[in-house]
């Protein structure tokens, strides 16, 4: 989809606020937020691509008005009452109420959910499907397709109809444009596509730089 | 939110108000204990790996067994995630990593335009400004002068600016060149001289001493 959160050359965003180090986590609501996200994706609520998804539909003004952990909050409220786990109405609810300052969450132990999250995050959990059959390889010129699904891509919107080179070939990675919507993992060839500063950016891009951008076969085509 | 708004008639579709991040994260998070899709041993563990365990001093690691082992270097350049695991590390958002050297003519710079997407099992978890809009929308737009202005990096033109958007599950880090009177310095030694911002690719070690750096 053609959102905000696709920031690639957007002008006028402000300075970078840069700090050499910083805390993991700032305080206990990113915490609360980290810990969460990955024990409900880990357990299969949802997958990456479909939170992906679920951030890129929060409302423009909205996304770009509030913090990296609120974006994930967002989306896990919109995918739990959107498959069920939580009806709105008892969400709403409890937040009156923790709103008034009357929710604690409880405890619950269980030694084996901590041991399974340890090995979770250790695996991780790879998109890659196997070598497949790619129609283009290293050192083909191709060209982004102008495509502008409503749905997920991962085709950022700076690179369409730009003329690029084949840097790697990936073999098949799972498809987020079908994963996120939950139409299967659908893999597709993945390339790694180098594309010239003058390619993406016209007049206005600096001398000798390059960007390189990991695109699925279905966005490219020959020129 | 920074504006103390309400957002609540922002969103067209969210199934609850849009304010006070902080009690709707509560909230969630009770009732998800009480279904028990949730348990605080779960979200304690996986907080403390981030907090204790992972970091970038496991990319530090990677980065020195390369500056010392000339066959490692290779290796790592040619498969990255088999080497990088052959020293423990791999795991979620770093299934499949690639490593690209800077050398004297080439800098290396690594983001997500699109969200977030960074090495965690190198590097942990990005930081905030790693993941906010003015990053990830100039640094693919004007590299040199971002580097410059943002990070006080000032390349020359005759260094090529190589950006990699990490736009699928393909992990991106930096190897940095080894800084100059480093001869001789054990692999910890050379670890300790490796910062998280140079593998990331927003600071160069390449042609600075040994002195001068932190």
């Amino acid at each position: 989809m053609d959102g905000v959160h696709d920031l690639g050359g957007t002008d006028g965003t402000g300075r970078v606020s840069h700090t050499p180090t910083e805390p993991v986590f700032h305080d206990e609501f990113e915490r609360r937020m980290f810990g969460m996200v990955m024990v409900t994706m880990a357990n299969r609520e949802y997958t990456m691509d479909e939170f992906r998804h679920a951030i890129e539909r929060m409302a423009p003004a909205w996304y770009l008005d509030s913090s990296y952990y609120e974006h994930w909050l967002a989306a896990v409220e919109k995918l739990l009452v959107e498959r069920g786990v939580l009806e709105a109405e008892e969400l709403r609810e409890r937040i009156e109420q923790a709103r008034a300052g009357g929710v604690t969450v409880p405890e619950r132990a269980d030694p084996e959910a901590a041991e399974a999250m340890r090995a979770i995050v250790g695996s991780g959990g790879g998109t890659y499907r196997g070598p497949g059959d790619p129609a283009f390889e290293v050192g083909d010129t191709v060209r982004v397709r102008n495509m502008h699904p409503e749905g997920h891509t991962r085709c950022p919107g700076y690179v369409r109809r730009a003329e690029g080179t084949v840097r790697e070939v990936y073999g098949e990675h799972v498809l987020p444009d079908s994963h996120a919507h939950r139409d299967g993992e659908s893999p597709e060839p993945l390339y790694s596509v180098r594309f010239a500063g003058e390619a993406l950016w016209g007049p206005d891009a600096e001398a000798n730089t390059a960007v390189s951008v990991d695109l699925w076969e279905r966005y490219l085509e020959s020129p | 939110m920074t504006d103390g708004q309400e957002h609540d008639h922002d969103d067209r579709d969210h199934p609850v108000p849009t304010d006070d991040p902080e009690a709707r994260a509560r909230a969630l998070q009770s009732l998800l204990v009480e279904k028990e899709k949730l348990s605080t041993d779960a979200v304690d563990e996986v907080v403390s790996i981030y907090e204790e365990e992972v970091g970038p001093m496991n990319g530090a690691e990677v980065v020195a067994r390369a500056w010392s082992d000339p066959d490692y270097r290779e290796w790592l350049l040619e498969d990255g995630t088999a080497a990088i695991d052959d020293l423990g590390y791999t795991g979620v958002q770093g299934v499949d990593i690639e490593v690209k050297e800077n050398s004297p003519g080439t800098h290396n710079v690594i983001v997500c335009t699109l969200c977030s997407c960074y090495p965690w099992p190198v590097l942990g978890l990005p930081p905030t400004w790693y993941k906010s809009p003015p990053y990830r929308s100039k640094i693919v737009k004007r590299p040199r002068r971002t580097l410059r202005e943002e990070f006080d990096l000032d390349l020359s033109e005759d260094v090529g600016i190589d950006v990699w958007d990490s736009s699928s599950e393909i992990r991106y880090m930096v190897l940095p060149q080894r800084p100059e009177g480093t001869e001789g310095m054990s692999e910890s030694e050379l670890a300790d001289l490796v910062t998280r911002d140079s593998m990331i690719g927003v600071e160069r070690l390449g042609g600075r001493r040994a002195g001068e750096l932190a």
